[in-house]
């Protein structure tokens, strides 16, 4: 009890000398506070778990139906188009779950932190920056997830361990640049709900008009072409090329110019939204 | 730019859409201590906040902090000032002491240094046992003090207070007056927001009444009371009928200033002399109208605006208010 009664009291022997302590610290470099505000996003990943969710229960499910679902029909065998399939649901996963990058951070404008950081005198920058940092360790979970799943279910990357491993980073330069639409889109919504429908009504027909799901050369010639224009694609071909040691030609460059393109348009346009918010 | 001056705005507007929610503010804030904004919801006073914390662009006239425009440097503005915000303002998925350790680390404290300072301010808001509880599950006033404390992880010159203690009960109420007491003590500067007219009494050295947008009445506490007048009776008829009389009798007993309130039954006159408020009570009652209570006392918010506006606070914002305002619909 004697614990407790110390609590709830102000104390002011102590306020004064926390008032009176010490001039202003150097302001931080931008490395120090997006590191900060990533370490924000993995605190909450250990405090809210349940948004792993998405995370673990969106692979399994994607995996599973559309292997057993479509395999004997596309493949011939559900072994073979699971070697085929699972790249391409890696990326789709991954993908898709980019979108919570926009909810989290149309939730922190909700609740008042976005304000309080907003008038931080830091790299203005650094509060997005860090939270796609952050994002990206949800990513990385993701991938593991998906990895694991399809070795059980039998899928054997013939690229490797360094492979996999090369086509995962890939994944995530990809991923960490297509966030900034859903950081722009999280500033200009007006709640997260409205966030999760722009963001599906965007990635749905992205994530299923690209080559994961089945060969394009099998779609009429004017879906071809957008699959062709479709930045997913390119990620597609080539995180599958590098797990499954296939000569991927100039497809990480491709992604890589995608991925740039991406940020080139979207950062600045977030950035813009961030400055000026109504 | 002279010294000694905090905030200076210059017909600073701010509209959105229709609404000047500011609508052409002057002010003139000195360094050192409480400055007070009074007023209704939607009077503009959070507006104006956002505007001088630089969250919101101005669309006219000039605000400067410190010297620095808000408009043109708001990166220097951002070095002096902090904001508490009128919502919690602080993650409440992670506990205060990540909190505040992370605003220690983007600040530019080391690692040490953002734990010790980070330790020192829960002992000294009381938080210490909270510390490693999620904020979510902290009680109203602990937040507001975490909040707080989130504002002074580096003491600022200039603190905005954005409606500290609304939703407080009267104990996290008075801390939250002492944390303000003392941050001026110690030379920090204080703009706060506030619907009651005793907080601002309590603790601002001059006071700005707003009201839709513009500053209606300026000065300190002692300055606006009396031109409110000393004091107010509020009498509560029992019958709602005898209202028109009632007013009759106390204007005859006061003067001209008395008003019919938000609720039917009810009666406010100002009172400059108190000596006159028996005799005024005993000709009601000798009228034949009974009371069903009576109460004299401080002006309120209210009053003030009857005094300065001629029309009530509900009636500035009566879809912001949540009292019972039946029958008040302006």
């Amino acid at each position: 009890m004697t614990a407790t009664t110390t609590d709830n009291q102000i104390v002011s022997e102590k306020l004064d000398a926390v008032l009176a302590s010490g001039p202003r610290p150097p302001r931080a470099n931008a490395l120090t506070t997006t590191l900060a505000f990533g370490w924000r996003a993995i605190l909450r990943i250990k405090h809210v778990p349940e948004q792993l969710f998405d995370v673990t229960l969106f692979p399994i499910i994607s995996v599973l139906m559309f292997t057993y679902l479509f395999g004997g029909a596309i493949a011939g065998s559900t072994s073979a188009y699971l070697q085929f399939l699972l790249p391409g649901i890696l990326v789709q996963t991954v993908v898709m779950i980019t979108m919570y990058t926009g909810v989290a951070l149309n939730t922190d404008i909700e609740k008042g932190v976005f304000d309080r950081i907003r008038t931080l005198p830091v790299w203005r920058p650094s509060a997005l920056v860090g939270a796609l940092l952050g994002d990206a360790v949800r990513y990385t979970l993701a991938s593991i997830f998906v990895v694991a799943l399809g070795l059980i279910l039998g899928y054997r990357p013939d690229g490797g361990a360094a492979g996999v491993v090369a086509g995962v980073a890939v994944l995530m330069v990809f991923c960490f640049a297509f966030s900034w639409i859903w950081t722009w889109v999280g500033l200009l919504a007006r709640s997260a709900q409205s966030v999760m429908g722009i963001s599906m009504m965007v990635l749905f027909p992205l994530a299923f008009l690209s080559p994961v799901f089945v060969d394009p050369k099998t779609m009429p010639e004017w879906l071809q072409t957008f699959v062709e224009i479709n930045p997913i694609s390119h990620a597609v071909y080539a995180v599958r090329g590098l797990m499954s040691g296939d000569s991927v030609g100039d497809e990480v460059l491709w992604t890589f110019i995608a991925a740039a393109v991406l940020i080139a348009i979207f950062a600045p346009l977030t950035m813009r939204a961030y400055t000026r918010r109504r | 730019m002279e010294t000694g001056i905090a905030i200076e705005t210059n017909e600073l507007v701010k509209t959105f859409g229709e609404k000047r929610a500011v609508d052409g503010i002057d002010l003139r804030v000195p360094q050192g201590g409480v400055y007070g904004f009074l007023g209704p919801n939607g009077a503009g006073k959070t507006t104006t906040i956002q505007i001088l914390a630089t969250l919101l662009r101005p669309d006219g006239g000039i605000a400067k902090v410190f010297g620095h425009d808000v408009a043109r440097d708001p990166e220097a503005v951002r070095s002096l000032v902090s904001l508490t915000g009128q919502y919690s303002s602080v993650d409440e998925d992670l506990t205060g002491r990540e909190n505040l350790l992370l605003l220690g680390r983007v600040l530019g404290f080391s690692r040490e240094q953002a734990r010790n300072r980070c330790d020192d301010l829960l002992e000294a808001f009381g938080l210490t046992d909270a510390a490693t509880k999620q904020v979510k599950r902290y009680s109203g006033g602990m937040r507001r003090r975490l909040d707080i404390a989130a504002s002074i992880v580096v003491t600022p010159q200039l603190l905005f207070l954005d409606e500290p203690t609304t939703g407080l009960d009267p104990r996290s109420r008075n801390q939250v007056w002492d944390i303000v007491r003392a941050l001026t003590a110690r030379g920090t500067t204080v703009l706060l927001t506030t619907q009651y007219l005793d907080e601002a009494d309590q603790l601002a050295d001059r006071i700005a009444v707003i009201d839709t947008g513009r500053i209606i009445a300026e000065g300190t506490s002692s300055q606006l009371k009396a031109s409110v007048g000393s004091g107010a009776l509020h009498v509560h008829l029992n019958d709602a009928a005898d209202r028109p009389r009632a007013i009759d009798i106390l204007s005859r007993a006061f003067g001209d200033e008395v008003f019919p309130g938000s609720d039917p039954a009810d009666v406010t006159g100002r009172v400059d002399d108190r000596s006159k408020v028996p005799a005024a009570l005993a000709t009601l009652a000798a009228d034949g109208i009974a009371l069903a209570g009576f109460s004299y006392g401080q002006p309120t918010l209210d009053e003030v605006f009857l005094a300065l506006t001629g029309h009530t606070a509900d009636d500035a914002e009566a879809a912001a208010q949540t009292n019972d305002t039946e029958g008040a619909v302006a």
